[in-house]
């Protein structure tokens, strides 16, 4: 019996496809993994691969054609075999979670659903021991039990914590059979506190570090407070899905020039301004975590690792490749990095992987002689820093005045997320570190 | 060249157990033994050892409670030789029985000395077996003499608790080196059959592991009974006799001489690493000696080689090493045990009174700058211990100031061994003292002592 070639699921909001270009001909003869066709999702130029081996039969859509996912686009089969002329097969429709057509368990193995990458279950603190026997219940129960299951945990990890207003349902167990337990409550720190406004007079005397994310770990999610659903609630209520703020600095840029021109006086390799900046932004996040996270509506989620969407402008769009891990990386690879993505962004030739899961991004309109702009956040990321030009400005100095280059930087904020005096220590950290670009490497 | 899926070297509490729990689970299994099944413990220790404090036990009872408790007797005497011969049967039948369990299971016992070879082999005698999944290490530890001070074991003057189990006689007189829980248990047994002991610890404590509270109380107590009991005291010299040794002491500054028939050497042991090939198979040891392991694998340096029990570290206790055999075999058998907690194990010695701990001592507590709360409650003040002349001792219960978690519990008492595993399971599941107070206790019974020192540790003790 044929197997149907359906247009798959290729990036995470993929709706529909259009087919750009058939690879194989009818009557070619295909094998699993073979590509089929190149397909435009909404981000990118995917390839569109066989899942089932034998003949193409049939291409029964033509080139140009925008197909929604889960339709039939070909059939695969032996050579002279019928195919099915009602291509519109309402059974199939409903398998759009798979993506995958293959029908009546024919041959071909099914192809697992295109999902954003997800970040893996933290590695076990503790020996892998305890793990195995409860981890099948560990991870099949949802995080948030909120139908009513009774959630295991220990005696003391309940007073721990209640007495830490920690919602226990928020946590997985690492005790016999997925019960919590002291460590795991303990792993699981409470949100930090929300900064006094009257602070912001006194920049020092903030509790910005107290966020804590276990090391090993990628993340730490967070359940909301009350005053964090409060501010949630009335900031949506004034100015839309998103509440944004913005916070504008003025950063010298002298130091940084100095020292691009003395990297690129070494000569291997260009770095520019954008990738010092990606750079610092990264290690000024990796220091505020409380502006590396991600709303997520019922709980925040911050983030330890730093990965950094950079916009890139293309034909008729925009699209963020991502630098993963951008805090950990060099000045060299960064710029590698950058350079790469950028190239493949404009050719439309990005995987999925590479444009999402980005926890906090950067745009940059410097090299369009833009003075200062602001950007519009990048759901469920909480901040995003536009980056304007660097000019030759007029600045007092200790005797008189002085010409540097100058660098405004604004950053937008989600209010849900990162509030006033918060984002401003963070564009603090990462002022200081352009202005002494020698911080970086402490 | 005969194979198995695992071998284990040495039948002592840690091996066995861990061959039991191997078979268990469907893998062909073999014990290496040189001597009697179940190890230094079932044969030369625990076992021997709770059959004579037994017989001390009634002893004492005879002699100064009969009366009261309305029993005439004629004079009381005792016999260490008839002693020591019940608890010979008391081992002999224990090891018998780790023998037929051992045919249960359907496990070859291979008698004689293993040498480890690389590759999960093991030589015994003229036979080479194969471990196909895993090589497991119990060879477990022996007695040690202190030669520098001229206390090398010789088996008559010098002895080691390996000797005064097979005593004929209870000597006249005892000088007991090491006040651990060895020295303390034969200092109690010795006394009861007529010795003179003297029990010399160089720590500032007799007990010294234990809290200082339940040092205090069992020194107290042997003072009582007229063991002399020298702590923070050092054995300068020694001059070994043929009928008597004499030991130089130096207690507080003051130097003090002490003569006795015999000294008993009870100051820690050597494991048993040497001439077994573990160095030629790439199996390394630790600083102090022991086999150096994987903590959450107990895994040598030797791929698939395995270690439990005394030679893998301490704590050297028989239950520790059982529990490591168990989670070993589980391991080999590609299960994922739970890891051991090894700050959940109990230690007891069971001298009268008897002592039992879990978790920290109070002034572990306050090393660790923890903020905690001490309840006690005093078997005088207990109706069960008051009936049973038992009113030495008390629980004590350290709570963790802010959650109420059961920092460390210490038990004195006439059966303290038993009791101190209610407070094992609150701790293993994290009850606090709050779910131990709430679980009725039933009256009368010693273990209420417990439930009160935890409503004492939170200012609601009732009965005192």
């Amino acid at each position: 019996m044929a197997t149907k070639v359906v247009m798959e699921a290729l990036s995470p909001t993929m709706e529909e496809g259009r087919l750009i270009e058939w690879k194989k001909k009818e009557g070619d003869a295909v094998k699993v993994g073979d590509v089929l066709a190149d397909v435009e999702t909404d981000k990118a130029v995917m390839e569109l691969v066989a899942r089932a081996e034998g003949t193409l039969l049939k291409q029964v859509v033509a080139a140009g054609a925008t197909i929604p996912v889960s339709d039939v686009v070909g059939w695969i089969g032996k050579p002279g075999e019928a195919v099915e002329t009602d291509t519109a097969d309402k059974t199939d429709k409903t398998d759009k979670a798979g993506g995958t057509g293959n029908s009546g368990g024919a041959a071909g193995p099914k192809p697992e659903p295109v999902e954003a990458p997800k970040p893996e279950r933290r590695p076990e603190p503790a020996p892998a021991a305890a793990r195995a026997p409860a981890a099948a219940t560990a991870t099949a129960a949802p995080p948030a039990r909120s139908n009513g299951e009774r959630v295991k945990a220990s005696p003391l990890a309940r007073r721990i914590a209640n007495e830490r207003g920690i919602d226990l349902a928020s946590i997985q167990g690492s005790g016999p059979a997925g019960r919590i337990i002291q460590r795991d409550v303990e792993s699981a720190q409470p949100p930090a506190p929300a900064p006094a406004p009257a602070a912001a007079q006194k920049p020092a005397a903030l509790p910005a570090r107290t966020l804590v994310i276990p090391p090993g770990q990628a993340y730490r999610d967070v359940p909301l407070t009350q005053i964090r659903k409060t501010i949630a609630r009335r900031l949506v209520q004034s100015i839309g899905p998103v509440p944004t703020f913005y916070l504008t600095s003025e950063v010298d840029m002298e130091r940084v020039a100095d020292a691009r021109e003395a990297i690129n006086a070494v000569g291997e390799g260009k770095v520019s301004y954008n990738d010092i900046i990606i750079k610092a932004t990264a290690l000024a996040l990796a220091q505020h975590p409380e502006c590396n996270g991600w709303w997520q509506d019922d709980h925040i989620r911050y983030w330890s690792e730093v990965h950094m969407g950079m916009a890139v402008a293309i034909e008729d769009g925009l699209i963020t490749p991502v630098i993963r891990h951008a805090n950990l990386k060099s000045l060299r690879d960064i710029s590698a990095e950058t350079r790469d993505l950028a190239a493949r962004a404009r050719d439309r030739r990005l995987t999925p992987e590479e444009y999402t899961g980005s926890t906090f991004s950067v745009s940059n309109l410097g090299m369009f002689d833009i003075d200062e702009f602001t950007a519009i956040i990048n759901p469920p990321e909480a901040g995003i820093l536009a980056i304007g030009r660097i000019s030759e400005q007029t600045v007092p100095a200790a005797d008189g005045l002085e010409v540097r280059k100058r660098m405004k930087i604004t950053m937008s904020c989600d209010h849900r997320v990162i509030d006033g005096a918060t984002g401003a220590q963070f564009l603090r950290t990462l002022k200081r570190m352009l202005e002494n670009p020698l911080a970086m490497v402490w | 060249m005969a194979q198995f899926d695992v071998i284990v070297l040495g039948g002592g509490p840690a091996g066995y157990v861990c061959a039991i729990r191997a078979a268990q689970l469907g893998l062909s299994t073999a014990v290496v033994e040189k001597d009697k099944l179940g190890g230094v413990c079932v044969n030369i220790g625990c076992i021997p050892t709770k059959a004579l404090l037994y017989s001390a036990y009634i002893a004492r009872v005879l002699a100064h409670e009969a009366a009261d408790l309305g029993i005439t007797t004629g004079e009381v005497k005792t016999d260490y030789g008839v002693a020591m011969k019940r608890s010979r049967k008391v081992s002999e039948q224990n090891s018998k029985g780790v023998g037929f369990l051992m045919k249960k299971h359907k496990i070859t016992v291979l008698g004689g000395t293993g040498t480890v070879l690389s590759g999960r082999k093991v030589k015994v005698g003229n036979e080479t077996h194969e471990a196909r999944k895993g090589l497991v290490l119990a060879t477990g530890s022996r007695v040690k003499g202190i030669p520098q001070i001229g206390l090398e074991l010789n088996g008559t003057t010098v002895i080691s608790s390996d000797e005064a189990l097979f005593l004929e006689a209870a000597p006249k007189s005892l000088a007991i080196v090491g006040a651990g829980a060895v020295g303390t248990e034969f200092a109690d047994i010795f006394n009861a059959f007529g010795t003179k002991v003297t029990l010399i610890e160089a720590l500032p404590r007799i007990l010294p592991v234990e809290d200082a509270e339940s040092s205090d109380a069992v020194a107290k107590s042997y003072k009582k009974r007229g063991i002399d009991v020298f702590a923070g005291a050092k054995v300068t010299s020694a001059k070994v006799a043929k009928d008597k040794v004499t030991l130089q002491l130096e207690v507080g500054g003051e130097k003090k001489t002490i003569e006795a028939e015999k000294v008993l050497m009870a100051a820690g042991r050597a494991v048993n690493t040497e001439n077994m090939g573990f160095k030629e198979a790439g199996i390394e040891l630790t600083d102090r000696g022991f086999v150096k392991v994987n903590l959450d694998t107990l895994e040598t340096t030797a791929k698939g080689v395995y270690c439990i029990g005394d030679v893998a570290g301490p704590p050297m206790l028989a239950h520790k090493g059982s529990r490591e055999g168990v989670v070993v075999a589980e391991r080999i058998a590609g299960h994922h045990p739970p890891a051991i907690k090894y700050d959940n194990i109990p230690s007891v010695t069971y001298c009268k009174p008897e002592v039992a701990s879990i978790g920290l001592t109070e002034d572990q507590c306050k090393e660790q700058k923890l903020e905690f709360q001490v309840g006690r409650f005093p078997f005088s003040a207990n109706g069960r211990a008051r009936a049973t002349n038992e009113t030495e001792g008390f629980v004590k219960v350290i709570r963790g100031k802010k959650y109420g978690e059961i920092l460390g519990a210490h038990i004195v008492g006439g059966h303290a061994s038993e009791m101190i595993h209610e407070l094992a399971v609150a701790r293993e599941n994290e009850f606090t003292v709050e779910e131990v107070d709430l679980a009725v206790h039933a009256h009368p019974t010693l273990s209420e002592a417990t439930a009160e020192a935890c409503l004492d540790s939170m200012g609601r003790v009732i009965h005192i």
